[in-house]
């Protein structure tokens, strides 16, 4: 396939995807969605790629939904946000979060709108030191989408979610940290560098144990504490019987470096 | 004609397994899958050392359906002779219990298949469906009925007239599906379920199984009546007095069928 709107590569086992609209902040239109999909759907069942990489191209990291591919006349009916929803926002969502391996999100500068909500989506967030986080909806009389409603009470807290959702202001990456938002934030020219490394980290470590531990922490959610005990026996006998974890217990009985294969 | 649409497993701790083995086409349930699995119903209720059965697809697959090859060459007068409603009398006459470990999909005649198991443990994000409708058919092996005694009318008919299938989460939430766990558990799951019934007396489990299934059957005081004769029956079998000794001796029972 001939990706026109990202750019993809594997550099070792860690699949890079580059949002590749930088005129248009990298915004969404549905040709980016569905080359989004195709690759993510591909390293989804590779166990050679082993964790993935998400950053944006130029000098935003994503502007969420392109708007003039959906511009509204007044005499015209009212167009179907859900739609699209429906066919692209949320399967990108549930393909993140549901891929048993990590998403490392580089968010190299303007994370708004759903480009916001993809970001927070991912399992790690290091934005550069100029990157900001805006829920740009209720501007245009809109709802957070792409989980937003979701996944910002969980991370930050109901007052501080409301407040973000309904204000719409630009968070600043140090204040998204501060808040518990996103996990790091580098200077803008290491910022690259430091997510590659800390891809790359993981990628080498025991990539189904970590699958499963991102299963776990994203169905603690809606889990009582009974079921999500039952969950984490289920998901530890699993574990147990892994390649990994049994070089894992041998490296650390004969003190040597374990050598993972991801499975 | 050797084909073998069904792979039995070896017998572990009373727990016979039998795994549909049509991978390439989903373990779409043609007669011949119908024979085999009737036929092998009908050795195990009399096999003593089967005291439970479980039907499995594999991981990624319970049953997607009928095979649609063989259907389309039915008319009107064929369907009438098919010997398939035979087929699938033999699978709700088996008297011992039946439990489905089902991941991926049951759709069709697999989730009738389903309907026709006394226990039932799904992976989840299985899916679960009667999708006929979208052929310009309907369910033809008690789905439509199976259906709607164990989800209510709404339900029924939103998967029957929709044909869009629901998923495990919720039809655990229905009491379609008894029990959900993470996929590549279920087949372990359903098993370990089946052993602890299959440590059971056998007498009891059977003369359960029936009052339970007779409450489709009968009205209230009929059924009542029919499990008070079960229960009066099963004070003259060995296995009952082994049952309630060992509770008082506070030891594990012995149970040998009589």
């Amino acid at each position: 396939m001939e990706y026109q709107h990202i750019e993809c590569y594997l550099e070792g086992a860690v699949g890079v995807l580059v949002l590749n609209r930088p005129a248009q902040l990298n915004s969404f239109n549905e040709a980016m969605h569905r080359e989004v999909a195709a690759i993510l759907k591909d390293w989804d069942r590779n166990p050679e790629v082993r964790a993935v990489l998400l950053t944006g191209k130029g000098r935003g990291f994503c502007a969420g939904q392109d708007l003039g591919d959906r511009a509204v006349n007044s005499d015209q009916a009212a167009p179907d946000l859900g739609q699209s929803i429906d066919r692209y926002y949320n399967p990108l969502i549930s393909r993140i979060t549901g891929m048993a391996k990590p998403v490392i999100c580089a968010v190299n500068g303007v994370a708004a709108g759903a480009g916001a909500n993809i970001a927070l989506a991912c399992d790690i967030v290091i934005a550069g030191r100029s990157a900001s986080f805006i829920q740009a909806f209720c501007r245009l009389g809109l709802v957070p989408d792409s989980g937003g409603t979701w996944f910002l009470p969980r991370l930050v807290g109901r007052a501080r979610a409301m407040a973000l959702a309904l204000q719409g202001d630009k968070v600043s990456a140090e204040q998204a940290r501060d808040m518990g938002m996103i996990w790091q934030v580098v200077d803008d020219e290491a910022l690259q560098s430091v997510a590659m490394q800390q891809a790359q980290h993981l990628a080498r470590q025991p990539t189904y144990g970590l699958g499963l531990i991102k299963q776990a922490i994203h169905r603690a959610a809606d889990n009582s504490l009974a079921e999500q005990l039952e969950l984490e026996r289920d998901l530890q006998r699993l574990a147990g019987r892994s390649e990994d974890y049994r070089e894992g217990v041998d490296a650390f009985l004969n003190k040597r470096t374990p050598e993972y294969k991801g499975r | 004609m050797s084909v073998a649409d069904i792979r039995f497993g070896e017998i572990e701790e009373g727990v016979l397994t039998l795994t549909l083995n049509r991978p390439e086409r989903r373990n779409a349930l043609r007669n011949q899958t119908l024979r085999e699995l009737g036929d092998a119903l009908a050795a195990a209720a009399t096999t003593d050392a089967v005291r439970a059965v479980v039907i499995q697809g594999n991981e990624r697959c319970f049953a997607a359906g009928a095979d649609l090859e063989e259907m389309r060459h039915h008319d009107a007068v064929s369907l009438q002779q098919d010997e398939r409603p035979a087929l699938w009398k033999r699978i709700d006459d088996f008297n011992k219990p039946l439990i489905a470990a089902v991941n991926g999909y049951a759709l069709g005649a697999g989730l009738e298949l389903v309907l026709h198991c006394d226990l039932v443990v799904a992976g989840e994000g299985t899916l679960l469906g009667l999708p006929e409708i979208k052929l310009g058919i309907m369910p033809g092996a008690g789905g439509t009925q199976r259906l709607s005694r164990q989800v209510g009318q709404q339900t029924a008919m939103q998967m029957v007239l929709t044909g869009e299938p629901i998923s495990a989460e919720r039809a655990h939430a229905l009491g379609l599906v008894g029990q959900i766990c993470v996929p590549a558990l279920t087949a372990e799951y359903a098993r370990r379920l089946a052993r602890q019934v299959a440590a059971q007396a056998p007498l009891a489990v059977q003369a359960a199984k029936g009052a339970i299934k007779a409450c489709q059957e009968t009205s209230l005081s009929q059924g009542l009546r029919q499990e008070r004769q079960a229960f009066v029956w099963l004070a003259g079998t060995e296995d009952r007095n082994e049952g309630i000794n060992a509770f008082l001796e506070k030891r594990a029972p012995n149970y040998r069928g009589k």
